[in-house]
């Protein structure tokens, strides 16, 4: 099982894939199809024939697929997908041997799926009186662009004084526990963590297959203690597509660091050697946030207190002082305190986030208000230097207060990737 | 307990498959392979009113049964053994389609049913089942007396759980509601302990464990939950309690009686294992189980004690197919048993439900997730290879 395991994670080379020991899930449909085909009819074997040689791979398609191997994990200045489904685990074992046997058990599941094959031994590879490895719902879908990205919480290092895993020597100075902002009216079942997952794909049932199996395979040493799913991106990583609008319908997120620009994501994003903790070099770290928006109070703001809460066209996006979205923004133009001009980096010494949030609607409450608001992601080279003192500045002064509330908050250490096979998520720190 | 059609239907296709399952431990046959030289597959063709098969005699194994809907109703397949048990079943097989079953028969006489309609006892037929000579290599002998303690151990809860379940019908009868209450979860230990061995019989558990909200159209409701409401909620004892305490004693005297012809083997053991524990994770960390009486940490305890049972007497086996595996359940049947401990008092009796706090049934649910997932994969363990 090892062995199979240990080849289905090889790298997922363009055209690579039908060669490898794990079936795709696509070949598994084909193969599936193929037996209906065959016991339906005898014809069926030409249509079989021809279901299989599709699938041997003969027209190549775009690949779906992000590669799961490299220096930085992806899902950070990967292309932001469409959808998320975050997760946020407590360790409810003091076993590090039995942790560490489920990061290398993670990481091999997290370079099959992530490359649109099953978790283990398959959906229906099994004994029958066995449940499958696999949970089985992703099958015959594409990769979908899925990216897994693991983050380490503060609580993993040192819980209440107690150093659980041995790991406290290697507690990061930048993985700060978040000070209490101004406004904030945080939860504890929506907060912290000691680790985390974020799942991002183009098709949420991905990502959800994705959290669903790590959970599966992480049962009894971990436990999910909170989790958030998003949809419709909010900011992007690739300058030339469109911002996505938030649920407020403005457009933000315009500025944000391309996922190509590399010397702003060695600037802002990634840690560097020198940086602190030598086992996060090519890591980042995460603010989670879940920012809840009185949606109802929104829509009855006139459109000039709207736009002057942005600083910023509805329609089009314009900062004050510009014509187009992207045109440089004229702070001075804008509201004191205007989202964009208090959050701009001309506003703060060039201090720069990269953000990846999504929005999500989680129904509605109670009273009949939608629960609905931004779940943002931010990763930065050092907390302390970027969402500390934006946040701060924002909390204290940002007009968009008045509408949005800060209920759930997160902060994880994001080690750097996985370079190949054979090396696991949190190696640098625990290996 | 709801009727749980599907997994006493589940307990009994992998009891029925009994010795013969040590035949299709083919790694990659998740239901879509051939018959691979065993039985064959045997053709059924359904229609309103027929229910014709291409053969009515094959040998003992692995049978594929290539169900053919050409009637103009939804239908349904069922084979069954003696005594109407069910040894495997498909629903919803629409007009016009086709589906294959997959099922591992061992030697014997059988009725395969249609059901166009979805009702009624269905167009029957006789079917006989020889043993072959692709009869299975011979089981470990170590888990045939594993099944042989199993039923032992099935049979000393029953035979001891009467005489409680008598003292308890005595309290109803008398009218002493404080008596009564006081030996309503003591009354359900034995049950509970190997709750799944019950559940194959298909017919006592709706009788004696169905929940309120579990009822059909139409049921009555009688057993364990209807006295448990009567004596928590409502206080009083009346005639019809009277009579129901009375069925109770009966009905579980059917069960008691039952249990030598129970159909049980290893991996029907495992699953019923793991099945205990999905009793736990759906009702009782809810509260939802025992809900007038909150005496649900003590099914829970049955449950787990039950689960153990089974995995202890399949150890031997599952230790040396995977020694990882046996190593967690191991620590997490220890953990979840210290956990559980720390409820019970001097007397064997439990903290009332109502009186967990959430966060203390979260870890519960967390000790049972981490025992219940390694569980699941005990089956596998205990397949001759």
């Amino acid at each position: 099982m090892d062995a199979e395991n240990e080849q289905q994670a090889a790298p997922a080379e363009s055209g690579g894939r039908e060669r490898q020991a794990g079936l795709s899930r696509r070949a598994v449909i084909g193969w599936a199809g193929a037996g209906v085909a065959l016991g339906a009819a005898a014809v069926g074997t030409v249509a079989a024939a021809t279901m299989s040689s599709e699938d041997d791979g003969a027209a190549p398609q775009p690949s779906p697929e992000i590669p799961f191997y490299g220096e930085n994990q992806s899902g950070i200045s990967t292309p932001v997908q469409d959808r998320l489904h975050f997760a946020a685990f407590d360790v409810i074992t003091d076993d590090r041997d039995a942790l560490v046997r489920m990061l290398k058990e993670w990481t091999k599941a997290a370079a099959s799926i992530t490359g649109g094959r099953e978790v283990g031994g398959g959906a229906v590879g099994v004994v029958p009186e066995s449940p499958p490895d696999d949970t089985g719902e992703a099958l015959g879908l594409p990769a979908s662009r899925l990216t897994l990205t693991i983050g380490f919480g503060r609580t993993l290092f040192d819980k209440d004084g107690v150093d659980r895993f041995g790991l406290k020597a290697k507690l990061p100075e930048a993985l700060v526990d978040l000070p209490k902002f101004k406004g904030d009216r945080l939860e504890a079942g929506r907060s912290g963590g000691d680790l985390c997952i974020q799942a991002c794909a183009d098709d949420p049932q991905v990502a959800v297959h994705a959290i669903r199996n790590l959970a599966r395979i992480g049962m009894g040493v971990v436990n999910v203690r909170w989790s958030q799913l998003g949809f419709g991106k909010t900011s992007s990583t690739t300058p030339d597509s469109q911002t996505p609008r938030n649920l407020m319908g403005f457009k933000d997120g315009t500025h944000n660091i391309a996922g190509t620009d590399a010397d702003a994501l060695a600037k802002h994003v990634w840690v560097a050697p020198g940086d602190g903790a030598d086992w996060m070099t090519g890591g980042s770290y995460l603010v989670a946030r879940r920012i809840r928006m009185t949606i109802e109070t929104w829509d009855r703001a006139s459109l000039k207190d709207q736009e002057d809460t942005f600083g910023r066209t509805k329609i089009e996006g314009a900062p004050y002082g510009g014509q187009k979205e992207r045109d440089a923004p004229d702070l001075a133009a804008m509201p004191a305190d205007s989202h964009v001009r208090l959050a701009h980096p001309d506003s703060n010494g060039g201090l720069m986030i990269l953000r990846r949030g999504y929005s999500f609607t989680d129904g509605s409450d109670g009273l009949g208000r939608l629960d609905a608001g931004l779940f943002f992601l931010a990763y930065q080279r050092d907390t302390r230097k970027a969402f500390v003192p934006l946040q701060t500045k924002l909390a204290a002064n940002d007009k968009l207060n008045e509408y949005i509330t800060h209920v759930g908050s997160a902060h994880f250490a994001c080690p750097p990737g996985v370079r190949k096979p054979g090396e696991w998520w949190g190696q640098s720190l625990f290996g | 307990m709801p009727a749980r059609r599907t997994s006493a239907a589940a307990f009994l296709v992998l009891a029925v498959a009994g010795a013969a399952l040590v035949g299709c431990s083919k790694k990659d046959d998740g239901g879509k392979g051939s018959a691979d030289g065993a039985a064959g597959s045997v053709q059924v063709t359904a229609t309103d009113s027929k229910c014709d098969l291409s053969k009515t005699s094959f040998p003992a194994g692995h049978v594929e049964l290539a169900v053919a809907n050409k009637g103009s109703k939804v239908t349904e397949l069922y084979v069954y053994a003696d005594g109407d048990k069910i040894v495997t079943e498909r629903e919803n097989i629409g007009p016009g389609t086709k589906v294959t079953i997959n099922a591992e028969i061992k030697a014997g006489t059988y009725e395969v049913a249609c059901k166009p309609g979805m009702t009624g006892d269905g167009i029957r037929q006789k079917i006989t089942v020889t043993a072959g000579s692709s009869a299975p290599a011979k089981a470990d002998d170590r888990l045939t007396r594993a099944v042989a303690d199993y039923r032992t151990y099935a049979q000393e809860q029953a035979d001891a759980t009467i005489p409680v379940v008598e003292q308890f019908a005595a309290a109803v009868t008398a009218g002493d509601v404080e008596k009564a209450k006081s030996l309503f979860a003591a009354s359900r230990v034995g049950w509970e302990r190997t709750e799944p061995v019950a559940e194959s019989f298909g017919d006592v558990d709706p009788k004696t464990d169905t929940r309120e909200d579990a009822l059909g159209e139409g049921q009555s409701w009688t057993g364990w939950h209807r006295i448990e409401k009567s004596l928590w909620v409502d206080g009083k004892i009346g005639d019809e309690e009277k009579a129901l305490a009375a069925q109770l004693v009966t009905d579980l005297k059917d069960w008691q009686k039952r249990i030598p012809e129970a159909e049980i083997t290893p991996t029907g053991m495992a699953n019923g294992a793991k099945e205990l524990l999905d009793e736990v994770s759906k009702n009782k960390i809810t509260g939802e189980e025992d809900r007038y009486s909150h005496t649900d940490l003590s099914d829970f305890a049955a449950n787990v004690e039950g689960a153990r049972q089974a995995y202890e007497l399949l150890k031997p086996v599952a230790a040396e197919n995977e020694p990882g595996l046996s190593k967690t359940l191991d620590a997490e049947f220890e953990k979840i048993t210290g956990l559980l401990g720390k409820y019970r008092a001097a007397d064997g009796t439990y903290t009332s439900y109502d009186k967990v706090t959430e966060d203390e049934r979260k870890t519960f649910s967390d000790a049972v997730n981490s025992l219940g997932e390694p569980l699941s994969k005990l089956a596998a363990a205990v397949v001759v290879k």
